[in-house]
């Protein structure tokens, strides 16, 4: 079963693009922590521990994504989950996509992405046992 | 953090890691899982295992989460267990208990964990027993599990937790048809949550008299309590008697007769599980569109075909 946290990190109110991923991947089969709005990085990495989810799918449209990522992966490191896929979408400007993915993020989903690409994405990635 | 020793270790020391992959390993229901809950096992009972059950939306995850925070200012350490329901059709779930609990999960005296019910009925995972033994053995003094919230076909908290703490609220309209449902036989200390709403008295009232009918506890009246689980309104009062229940339990030898009962009760389901694995083999078998045929032709019944099924498999073991 693959598990995935779906977590909308700092002060960004824009919650419909998480809920289409977390429905589209529970329809795909998958299992899908949900942990509202404003959460701090501290928080969902707590949460993507405890949880010990396959897939971190982190939704930004704030602009702050230049912060809050590599304070994530800060943490995701601390806490030893390098076998922890992570995903990121929402509004994330051409020009910052290359040092998303150099702090470690596998991929970024821009708006009009199909779910179908992430789920296939996801499946590619992660073995389901 | 593969080997079984240093996963054990992490558990005893209370590292989340350790603790979070522990119980997916369970929850995988693999050899090495089972192994790890079997050896686990010896080191647990010392917790307080406290149910949460009532309608979808009554306010359980919320209260569970004021809950935590008083307890945790009494300095017991808290572990949580929430599940949620999978799709019958997808197997797919959204966990979404953890939204309520934010504030109390961050803590290193909490740890919180939600399961999807992966088909098993009756409000719980099949995990649950397997997941109480390794949050026990961490070392957690008070664990707290929310079951699904269906409402009604809940008894299976009964057999999980030595207290049961049923939750409702005002102007839900089917209180009464769901303290008539049974909810009642199976709580020993009731909640009537959102008191800040009009109604709970009334509500208060209706389950007071709905208890006065039954003798099934003569020796414990349940309480009701009302709270306001969003302010931490009540709180003290349901940590209070959650402990008085317990005292009970303990002062009346009544923890081993649970501790027997819950042991029955998961070796019940373990040979249910089995019954299910038979049925799922038996069908991928291409013996099995002729067994249905026989039956439904009448020339053949449902009862030979079943002993059947089940002496073949004794036969490949
Ligand atoms: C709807 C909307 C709102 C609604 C939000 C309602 C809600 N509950 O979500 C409201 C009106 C509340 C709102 C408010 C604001 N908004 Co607004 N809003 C939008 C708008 C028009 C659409 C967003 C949306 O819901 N799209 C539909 C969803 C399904 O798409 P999505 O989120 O992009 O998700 C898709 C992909 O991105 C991807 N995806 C998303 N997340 C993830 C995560 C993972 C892991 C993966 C794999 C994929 C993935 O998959 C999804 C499906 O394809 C956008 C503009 C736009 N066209 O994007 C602006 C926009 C996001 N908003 C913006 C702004 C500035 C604001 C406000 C600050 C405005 C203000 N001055 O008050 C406020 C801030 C609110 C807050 N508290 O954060 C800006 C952000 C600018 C920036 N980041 O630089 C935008 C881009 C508009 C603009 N062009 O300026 N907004
Ligand atoms: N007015 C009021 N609202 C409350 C109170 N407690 C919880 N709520 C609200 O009730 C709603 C449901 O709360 P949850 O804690 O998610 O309820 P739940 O029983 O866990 O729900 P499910 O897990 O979906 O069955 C939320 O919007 C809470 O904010 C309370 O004491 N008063
Ligand atoms: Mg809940």
């Amino acid at each position: 079963m693959i598990r995935v946290l779906v977590a909308k990190p700092g002060l960004d109110g824009h919650d419909r693009g998480a809920k289409v991923i977390a429905r589209a991947l529970r329809d795909a089969g998958m299992e899908v922590v949900y942990t509202g709005l404003h959460q701090t990085p501290e928080q969902v990495v707590d949460a993507a521990l405890s949880e010990d989810v396959d897939v971190l799918a982190l939704s930004i449209l704030s602009g702050a994504h230049p912060t809050l990522v590599p304070r994530i992966m800060e943490l995701v490191r601390q806490n030893h989950m390098d076998d922890v896929l992570i995903l990121l979408g929402g509004i994330i400007p051409e020009d910052d996509v290359e040092d998303m993915v150099q702090a470690g993020v596998a991929k970024v989903f821009g708006p009009g992405t199909d779910t179908n690409d992430i789920v296939r994405f996801i499946r590619e990635r992660v073995k389901d046992e | 953090m593969k080997d079984l020793d240093d996963l054990k270790q992490g558990i005893f020391q209370g590292q989340k890691r350790a603790i979070a992959r522990g119980l997916t390993w369970i929850e995988q229901g693999r050899q090495e899982g089972k192994l790890l809950a079997q050896q686990l096992f010896a080191h647990a009972g010392r917790a307080h295992v406290i149910g949460v059950t009532g309608s979808p939306g009554v306010g359980k995850s919320t209260l569970v989460n004021g809950l935590t925070l008083h307890l945790r200012h009494g300095g017991y350490k808290v572990g949580i267990i929430a599940v949620d329901p999978s799709s019958p059709f997808t197997g797919g779930a959204i966990l979404g208990d953890r939204i309520r609990m934010q504030d109390s999960v961050m803590d290193q005296g909490v740890f919180m964990r939600s399961l999807a019910s992966r088909g098993h009925l009756g409000g719980l995972s099949r995990a649950t027993f397997g997941a109480l033994t390794l949050l026990d053995a961490a070392g957690f003094d008070k664990i707290l599990i929310e079951t699904v919230g269906a409402g009604q076909s809940e008894v299976e908290i009964m057999q999980m937790a030595h207290t049961t703490m049923v939750v409702l609220a005002p102007g839900m309209g089917d209180d009464i048809q769901a303290i008539k449902a049974g909810i009642l036989e199976i709580g020993q200390v009731f909640v009537v949550n959102k008191a800040d709403r009009d109604g709970a008295d009334h509500t208060v009232r209706s389950i007071r008299s709905m208890l006065g009918l039954t003798s099934e506890h003569p020796d414990w009246m349940p309480p009701i309590i009302k709270t306001v689980a969003e302010d931490g309104r009540g709180m003290e009062e349901v940590s209070q008697a959650l402990f008085r229940h317990h005292q009970y339990l303990t002062e009346h030898g009544l923890l081993d007769r649970f501790r027997w009962t819950q042991t029955e009760h998961v070796i019940e389901q373990a040979v249910s599980d089995l019954g299910e694995r038979l049925v799922r083999q038996a069908r991928s078998e291409s013996s099995w569109t002729k067994r249905v045929s026989a039956v439904g032709e009448g020339s053949d019944d449902p009862d030979r075909v079943a002993g059947e099924i089940w002496r073949h498999s004794i036969q490949e073991d």
